[in-house]
């Protein structure tokens, strides 16, 4: 079937069976790779993107379903060719990170924590990506990485003479 | 950690491979598009042993988009069995079952489709008749007389059974005023990365080479491809470019490239098989140790540990993936950090209606690490000594080092008992015991756990000559080659692919710190395997010191080469050149010198201002021989197992819901000892990422079978990984002590976090339930288990 | 893991679905589909054809009906765990929600798919069966109702008519000196119960029950009510021995679950002491005292 999908800002028409889900459609028909498929049945959250500015698993969706959604994916949050968004480079800093297989699932997951509470606690940023399944890291560098990537977003929004 | 005389060895870099992962620009092996590639989905048996009867494919073939639908018997015919490790030549193993599948979920049969949706479809149609066989999941049953064999022609369910007798042992038991027993097991689980494996082959037929993209962690890939597929290797083009998502060990895959690199030969479009989730747990190579053992140790009254005897079973399930050889390796640490005088051990492997395994982190360290860590806590136990003070009683001393234990392996270094001086300094051994008695006071279970453990690192794969006298392997090689270009650039290649350990700022790193160059300014590329140098792979614990190792000889190399180039151009004999930071100087006269870029143009372009006999351009290579390897094992079996050996002392409390059986971990501190630290932010990612896994292992995750042989938990709704809620804040504290066989003094990282915390875990537990009057020795230990074994004891106690 | 072929309809109004549905006997209704798509992927479901009431705009809705609070069938989860209406009015429900699943399946799960797929160990269906909810469906034209604990009959199973649609539930809401508890527990902190409770009770001003509501969840083949217990407990200090007395006796007879992940006595036992917890919270709850930490 047809379908309208608009994603990263950009509307696509595309022909899909009805049985493809979100993930793949991203994926095959978009190429959009960052996307990744760990379990395919909902619990890993390495294929999470944002539907709406939220956090969902692109596995549990048909890809018809998310027609006249705004869907953001990895590449949408990365601001340019060779540029990193605020929480991509905590990531490096800290890094939060190994074989980077469920890294920007956990990154837009981080993403949608800040749109929503720019001061999360660490009980906060455990929660939030507790949905996300990471085997190398162990967690510790990623609760760092999105704890660091919101002070440093809220220090360059303070009005400059109250910067540190 | 110091940086020490270092420029950028130890230092806080940044990782570099970081970026493109966090932009989801890794490269995985799902997102490889060749063209016109087609996709496999397997056909599995349904039953942990049947024969097949008959196969009917044509309803399959009859489906549009279905190319091709592959069964046992013709890949059999066309290849040969996978290469298996030990001498077991009735054992054969092989993609797809050949008239008889013999577990749950063995594969049987694949498809070939326009889409993978589309080849789950055509699996579906094809009409498998079966003949259920009897079966046998359990080792010890499997090992009794009369048993069900799983190989008929074997004529034994026994792949491996050897007694290795160091020292005097029973001497020693008979001298020992004390002994205890025990048996403890460890549950059937692995490393389950978040990726599952992969593969990509397309057969190009006008230049007669095979390319493969795999999500690969195999030694001797595309070796084993080849003699499968009777090509020669240098047919097999395997690409080292590819970014694998996660493996710990795993990601063997060599039954699914041998499958797609058939289908592309025979089909003639490139063939590529994902597992999906299903397929990975079930039959790929997912499954890791399932073992059992009986332990007798002797001591005396002052906790003195004078001998033990470990027997060993392993259940490897129905064929010899790595697996017996995950028995071999722990030999190599036998005794821990204990200075244990006389050994027994007894290694048997045998098969099951169960998943082949394959090897997982630590290959078996961690299951035997459990072993020997709970029977030092029962020892404590019964001689009611704190098992800190056992422990330390029984480590080995700093000053007695380079120290060979029974089995034949000397170790390198370590510093024990400040590592676990300085965890229990850090807030005060007292302080942790009053928490815990705390928290008893409020009425919860409460223990204090402790396990120390060694890491082997710089894998040699001692072990498989050892347990296989037809193997005479005694290297276990890694290289690195060095480019400098005409534009002063660095390209280092090196010759494997990674899973996440860091590999290219591995290589940059210590290539910038020898040659003194910027590492930022270096590239790292990867090699495929019809240009690179002999390579390993990142197993073993090995790539800080073997690959770390080769890198630092070849920028030697270069190093001396640019010093020689300088001091002929200069006219000064070679020893007055001072070479720095890529400029060489005169000693004498400092003013006189060649830079970086003057010193990299003669040797690409000025032949005539080159020493004699140099070579033009600016290429060295280092193959690097494991250090301390190179020998045989004796006919005793005694063997240096690995050449360097990383020391963690874990302390952790835990408190236990004794109504529900609900563990929490309260606190948990690690002392860390591997060496030279080369990028502080990887040793502690793979520390922590350890550490998670063990409690993984510890408290949630089994693959566990059903009494009809069926594989109950596959997906991750039931083999459960610990999310972040699971893993606790854990902090480190670090101590330095460099061997002296690496190049830095590094020693091997990735394991020892996986290694020590199953057993820091059991031995928490095991002090929180003491009370009752009950211990426990069995892992996974899971809420109900825990629970329901609580609930009894209360019950007997009357409360 | 790909879903077996199917047809895709998106549908406008509930009528238009309970049609297709009544033709067609291999179509089903996909709301969050954080269920069903799963089970798809597996090829465990194989349905023909899907119908998406997701875009059914009346569907979704948080509504005081006086004494009731009634929640739309394709109300997001999220939606209702972060409502002030549910949060005032229905404070057992705002509890357990953070509960179900992970917060990227609440931002697609629906309150009514999570009601009506029946999973024994689910949260909701535990909250409308302990509030004695009243589900509203839509069947051949006509709009019926059925209270929840005439709803679930089996695991993964209801009364739900084969060609109805699930339109809403309506949950009442008690006033006076209420107070929630709520307990499950789970390998990890976002699966599935092992065992859940829940209770609500309504204080005299003297502190002595009212009115009580005790659930358990996930220990039998759809949630129960504890109805002996609250009887037992009515008029009563709510005292801890008494409570877990009445508990034990109430549970004694009941069949509980075993499976990988946990006994049936384990389950049997593990049910009484998350009861007693959770009757023991609402009291605190309802004389304003601080709760017990998870």
């Amino acid at each position: 079937m047809r379908i309208k999908l608009t994603v990263n800002g950009a509307e696509n028409t595309l022909e899909v069976e009805p049985r493809t889900t979100l993930l793949d459609c991203l994926r095959d028909h978009l190429g959009l790779k960052g996307a990744h498929a760990g379990c395919e049945h909902g619990v890993c959250g390495a294929c999470t993107v944002l539907f709406d500015g939220v956090a969902v698993r692109s596995c549990l969706m048909f890809a018809p379903q998310a027609e006249g959604t705004p869907i953001t994916t990895i590449e949408g949050v990365t601001p340019g060719p060779g540029e990193l968004s605020p929480l991509q480079d905590a990531f490096c800093e800290t890094h939060g990170l190994q074989c980077g297989y469920c890294t920007p699932a956990m990154i837009l997951v981080a993403h949608a924590l800040l749109a929503d509470n720019p001061n999360p606690t660490r009980d906060d940023i455990v929660e939030a990506i507790s949905g996300n399944l990471c085997r190398c890291t162990g967690y510790a560098q990623i609760v760092e990485a999105i704890a660091l990537a919101a002070d440093r977003i809220r220090g360059s929004n303070r009005p400059s003479e109250l910067r540190k | 950690m110091s940086a020490g005389h270092h420029r950028f060895v130890s230092t806080d870099r940044r990782v570099r491979e970081d970026r493109r992962f966090v932009a989801g620009k890794g490269r995985f092996v799902a997102d490889i598009d060749l063209p016109n590639t087609k996709h496999v989905a397997l056909v599995t048996c349904p039953y942990p042993a049947a024969r097949m009867i008959s196969i009917d494919k044509r309803a399959a073939l009859a489906m549009p988009g279905v190319h091709y639908v592959l069964d046992g018997r013709e890949l059999a015919a066309a290849t040969l069995p996978l290469m298996t490790g030990l001498d077991t030549p009735n054992v054969p193993r092989r993609p797809l079952a050949v008239d008889t599948a013999r577990y749950s979920g063995e594969w049987v049969a694949a498809v070939v489709a326009d889409t993978r949706a589309l080849a789950e479809d055509a699996a579906e149609e094809i009409d498998i008749r079966y003949e259920p066989l009897p079966f046998v999941l359990d080792a010890e049953q499997a090992i009794e007389p009369g048993a069900v064999l799983v190989h008929e022609a074997h004529g034994s369910n026994v792949l491996l059974d050897r007694t290795f007798v160091w020292g005097e042992v029973e001497k020693d038991f008979a001298a020992s005023p004390r002994r205890l027993s025990l048996r403890v097991k460890w549950g059937r689980s692995s490393t389950v990365p978040i990726e599952t494996f992969g593969v990509v082959a397309s057969w190009d037929p006008w230049r007669d080479v095979l390319d493969v993209y795999a999500s690969i962690q195999m030694p001797k890939y595309p070796e084993q491809i080849a003699m499968a597929l009777r090509l020669p290797a240098s047919a097999v083009r395997v690409h080292y470019d590819v970014d694998v998502g996660g493996s710990y060990g795993v990601k063997r895959g060599i039954k699914h490239s041998v499958l797609v690199a058939y289908l592309t030969r025979r089909l003639g479009f490139p063939v590529r098989l994902v597992e999906d989730r299903l397929e990975n747990m079930r039959g790929g190579d997912a499954h890791g140790p399932e073992r059992l053992f009986d332990v007798d140790v002797a001591f005396d009254d002052s906790g003195i540990v004078r001998s033990m005897k470990m027997r060993a079973l392993e259940n490897v399930g129905a064929y010899a993936g790595r697996s017996p050889f995950q028995l071999g390796k722990p030999i190599g640490a036998i005794v821990g950090p204990y200075k244990i005088k006389s050994v027994q051990y007894r290694a048997i492997a045998a098969v099951t209606n169960k998943t082949t395994q394959d090897a997982v982190r630590g290959f078996g360290q961690a299951p035997t690490n459990l072993a020997l860590e709970r029977m030092m806590d029962e020892v404590g136990n019964v001689l009611g000594l704190d098992p800190l003070e056992l422990r330390r009683r029984n480590m080995i001393q700093h000053e007695e080092f380079p120290y060979t234990i029974p089995s034949g392996t000397t170790y390198d270094s370590g510093d024990y008992h400040t590592v676990v001086d300085k965890v229990v300094a850090h807030t005060s051994y007292h302080e942790i015991k009053a928490e815990r008695d705390r928290l008893r006071a409020e009425g919860k279970l409460a223990g204090i756990g402790v396990a120390a453990c060694l890491e082997p690192s710089g894998g040699n794969a001692s072990f498989e000559p050892l347990l296989n006298p037809k193997n005479a392997t005694t290297t276990w090689m890694d290289s690195c080659r060095i480019d400098v270009d005409l534009t002063a650039a660095i390209t280092a290649t090196m010759h494997t692919s990674s899973a996440g350990q860091g590999h290219e700022t591995l290589v940059a790193t210590v290539i910038g710190e020898v040659v003194g160059r910027d590492p930022d300014s270096i590239r790292v590329v990867r090699a495929n395997s019809l240009n690179s140098l002999p390579s390993n792979s990142p197993v073993g614990s090995r790539m800080a010191i073997m690959l770390g190792g080769a890198a630092f000889h070849a920028a030697h190399k270069l190093k001396a080469k640019l010093a020689a180039i300088g001091a002929h151009d200069l006219g000064i004999p070679a020893e007055h050149a001072v070479y720095e930071q890529g400029n060489v100087y005169d000693r004498a006269a400092p003013d006189k010198r060649r830079t970086w870029e003057e010193l990299v143009a003669i040797a690409h372009r000025n032949f005539h201002r080159l020493p004699e006999g140099f070579e033009p351009g600016l290429a060295v290579a280092h193959v690097y021989q494991v250090p301390t390897g190179g020998t045989l094992p004796t006919a005793d079996g005694r063997v240096q197992m690995y050449p360097c050996f990383s020391f963690e002392f874990h302390l952790l409390l835990l408190s236990i819901d004794p109504d529900l059986g609900t563990p929490r971990i309260v606190r948990y501190r690690l002392g860390h000892d591997c060496g030279t630290v080369i990028n502080p932010k990887i040793v502690r990612g793979m520390t922590m990422g350890g550490i998670a896994h063990g409690i993984g292992a510890a408290l949630y995750e089994e693959f566990a079978y059903n009494e009809d042989g069926q594989l109950i938990a596959q997906t991750f709704m039931d083999y459960l990984l610990p999310s972040s809620h699971e893993v606790p804040a854990v902090e480190i504290i670090h101590h330095e002590t460099p061997s002296p066989h690496t190049v830095l003094g590094q020693k091997g990282s990735g394991e020892s976090g996986y290694l020590g915390a199953p057993a820091a875990v059991a031995n928490a537990i095991n002090d929180a339930i003491r009370p009752l009057g009950i211990s426990i020795n069995t892992l996974p230990l899971n809420v109900s288990k825990l629970g329901d074994l609580i609930a009894e004891a209360r019950a007997r106690k009357g409360n | 893991m790909k879903a077996a072929p199917f047809e895709y309809s998106r549908v406008a109004n509930v009528d238009e679905a309970c049609a297709m549905l009544a033709s067609d006997e291999s179509a089903r209704v996909i709301a969050g589909g954080q269920t069903l798509v799963p089970m798809m992927a597996m090829r465990l479901a194989r349905p023909t054809r899907l119908i998406d009431i997701n875009r059914i705009i009346e569907l979704s809705y948080i509504r005081s009906d006086g004494d009731a609070i009634s929640i739309g069938a394709t109300t997001r989860q999220c939606l209702v765990e972060r409502d002030a209406l549910i949060a005032a009015n229905l404070p057992l429900l705002a509890r357990a929600l953070p509960f179900v699943g992970h917060a990227a399946t609440r931002a697609r799960g629906t309150i009514g798919g999570s009601l009506a797929n029946a999973d024994p160990a689910a949260e909701l269906p535990l909250i409308a069966i302990t509030l004695d909810a009243v589900l509203a469906y839509r069947v051949g034209g006509r709009t019926e109702e059925i209270a929840a604990r005439d709803f679930y009959i089996g695991p993964m199973t209801t009364s739900l008519p084969s060609d109805a649609i699930l339109t809403s539930v309506q949950l009442p809401i008690w006033l006076g000196k209420v107070g929630v508890g709520f307990y499950e527990v789970n390998a990890r902190r976002s699966d599935f119960a092992f065992v859940a409770a829940a209770a609500q009770v309504e204080l005299n001003d003297d502190g002595r029950c009212k009115r009580i509501a005790i659930g358990v969840g996930a220990a039998t083949d759809f949630p129960i009510r504890l109805v002996n217990t609250e009887e037992q407990l009515k008029g009563s200090a709510l005292d801890a021995a008494t409570v877990k007395g009445a508990v034990i006796e109430a549970l004694a007879d009941v069949t509980p679950l075993s499976d990988l992940h946990a006994s049936a006595e384990y389950r049997r036992r593990v049910a009484v002491s998350l009861a007693t917890r959770a009757v023991a919270d609402a009291r605190s709850d309802a004389l304003g005292k601080k709760l017990h930490a998870n």
